[in-house]
């Protein structure tokens, strides 16, 4: 590193624009794409047109797979949440078993087919029937994991004395729960649901397996895709991508205070107390 | 990850020993611990329960019509021995090592350059410009290539008419289509632990080492590596993770002419209909992972060891 100071900083920079060059390029592609005027072939310029939005738009199977695909992130997201910010509470105070801490990364760490397939075994195996609950009960595995984790880290800079206060003050634990701890974590709760919904509503190899007959956005994609390259799955990917963008950034917004919080809780109580 | 235990746990494990369970929150509740109960429960009956099925499963047959005949047999583990499905494992293996060595590559001096820059505001820009692709779906991404790629694509179109070749050439459908896909991937994944780590290393520290008359290669082995390898394994494990039992890449960017073990156990559960044997391959696949996990802690033990002798 040192040394990439003095010499080797241009070609860092080289590199660098490269990487992006490399990352951003093809969605860049994607993007011109999808408003080329063009009836079959995909590449050559016709002229402007959002034509190929309106066909996707009007395809009902696409619209049904959109209408899936977010119930099945917003059921999810919401059993995530609640079991895993209990979860975080749990590992952050109530236990201080290494094994269970690390047992939390191991639902992230099961290859995703894994899991799919585990689960279809599982649920023929219980016949249970194939559908939207599964996929959800599927996302909410990961979901889980992944709220717990990002909440905990939220619960780390968390000044414990205004709880302390509030229970001395006679409160009980469950309205304390409510009227101190959650406002307190609850940017990180927000962020966590947020990461969960995104990766729910992008999440395919699992769903693919646990689906059966239920189509979900990336599945359809999935099979546009195989069926061959059409202009209108660019206008899918434009409109993907404008909705994860606004979910991410929505989701840095959102967390942004963390850093801050972390560093100052005293600050935190302060906004306690006002509120 | 690895900074659970760290600071914020040590001083709540010193705090916590002398007084029991007396601080605040749901904590003063005797059913604290019920907390971790839902999740826990949840994923006994939604997580291990399913996987140890898939265990289960791998010893028996399978029926007729799919499904499995509940008749004790170690036939599937004799045919995932079979050279055909080794050599799938091996080349699955080679083409995960092959994406995770070139994320290496290519992430280490983007993760370098980012932590380096002076200013926060800069880091975080450069941060959130690396990741902002990794959170567009994976099969748009995958996708994209595809578009590129193909012999009507937008390489080839381009390069045609600039003279440079006559016909297409055929970039889709091999194995370097699909290392591309996996390192289009997984990349972001390797870049973030990188700079985590490259982060919190101090230049002060190096620059100490070398004042001292340590040489810069000494240095490198000494102060950098101990400080930067717990990143790099960890970028490497979330690349190859994913990468080693992925299926929509090879299918999608192979044309499902290369064929990956995640191919194989989704030939097995949604065409073959034969589960007991998709599931012996899938605890192939968990076997390697796990190989790898336990490599993985090796290699961060050696490097603490050497941050202790140096």
């Amino acid at each position: 590193m040192a040394e990439g100071r003095r010499g080797a900083g241009g070609w860092l920079r080289v590199h660098m624009a490269l990487l992006f060059g490399f990352l951003y390029l093809p969605l860049v592609v994607l993007v011109v794409l999808s408003f080329n005027d063009a009836q079959r072939s995909v590449v050559s310029w016709q002229g402007f047109s959002t034509r190929w939005y309106g066909e996707v738009l009007r395809d009902p199977t696409i619209v049904r797979a959109v209408t899936t695909t977010l119930v099945v992130a917003a059921a999810a997201t919401a059993i995530s949440v609640v079991f895993g910010t209990l979860l975080s509470l749990g590992l952050e105070r109530h236990t201080r078993s290494s094994v269970l801490d690390s047992a939390v990364f191991f639902p992230i760490l099961v290859p995703d087919i894994v899991t799919g397939i585990a689960l279809l075994s599982f649920y023929s195996l219980i016949r249970f029937s194939l559908g939207t609950r599964s996929i959800v009960i599927a996302h909410s595995v990961f979901g889980i994991a992944f709220v717990a984790a990002i909440v905990r880290t939220r619960l780390r800079g968390f000044d414990r004395s205004i709880e302390e206060a509030s229970l001395d003050l006679g409160v009980k634990e469950i309205p304390t729960f409510f009227r101190i701890t959650l406002p307190v974590i609850f940017p990180g709760v927000l962020a966590a649901a947020l990461v969960v919904f995104t990766l729910s509503v992008d999440e395919f190899v699992i769903a693919y397996f646990t689906a059966g007959q239920t189509v979900t956005f990336p599945i359809k994609v999935y099979s546009m895709i195989r069926f061959g390259v059409t202009p209108g799955i660019n206008a899918v990917a434009t409109m993907m991508l404008a909705f994860s963008m606004v979910l991410i950034v929505l989701a840095l917004v959102v967390s942004r205070p963390r850093s801050g919080a972390a560093a100052t809780p005293d600050l935190d109580g302060q906004e306690m107390m006002a509120a | 990850m690895r900074e659970r235990g760290s600071f914020a746990g040590g001083v709540e494990a010193g705090v916590v020993a002398s007084t029991p369970p007396r601080i605040g929150g749901l904590a003063r509740s005797r059913y604290g611990r019920l907390t971790l109960a839902p999740a826990f429960v949840w994923w006994a009956f939604f997580l291990l329960a399913p996987i140890g099925l898939v265990l289960v499963s791998s010893f028996f047959r399978r029926g007729p019509f799919g499904g499995v005949v509940y008749e004790l047999t170690g036939a599937n583990y004799t045919r995932a021995l079979d050279p055909l499905y080794l050599r799938v494992l091996w080349y699955s293996i080679r083409m995960a090592l092959i994406a995770t060595v070139i994320c290496v590559l290519v992430g280490y001096p983007a993760a370098s350059f980012i932590a380096t820059r002076p200013s926060a505001r800069a880091r975080n820009a450069l941060l959130v410009l690396v990741i902002l692709p990794f959170w567009t779906n994976f099969l748009i991404r995958t996708y994209s290539w595809i578009v590129l790629l193909n012999r009507e694509g937008v390489i080839n179109r381009s390069l045609i008419s600039l003279g440079v070749i006559d016909g297409p050439l055929d970039l889709l459908y091999n194995d370097l289509a699909i290392v591309l896909g996996l390192v289009y991937g997984y990349l972001p994944l390797m870049i973030l632990p990188m700079y985590a780590a490259l982060e919190r290393l101090n230049p002060e520290v190096l620059e100490a080492a070398q004042d001292l008359g340590s040489r810069p290669f000494r240095a490198l082995r000494t102060v950098t590596l101990p400080l930067v390898v717990p990143g790099i394994v960890a970028g490497c494990v979330f690349v190859f993770v994913p990468s080693l039992g992925n299926f929509p890449v090879p299918q999608l960017l192979g044309g499902g002419q290369r064929i990956m073990i995640g191919n194989l156990v989704n030939q097995q559960f949604l065409d073959a209909r034969d589960w007991p044997f998709g599931s012996t391959l899938a605890l192939m696949l968990m076997v390697v992972l796990l190989a790898l996990l336990v490599a993985q802690s090796w290699v961060l033990r050696r490097s603490r060891e050497i941050e202790i002798d140096g």
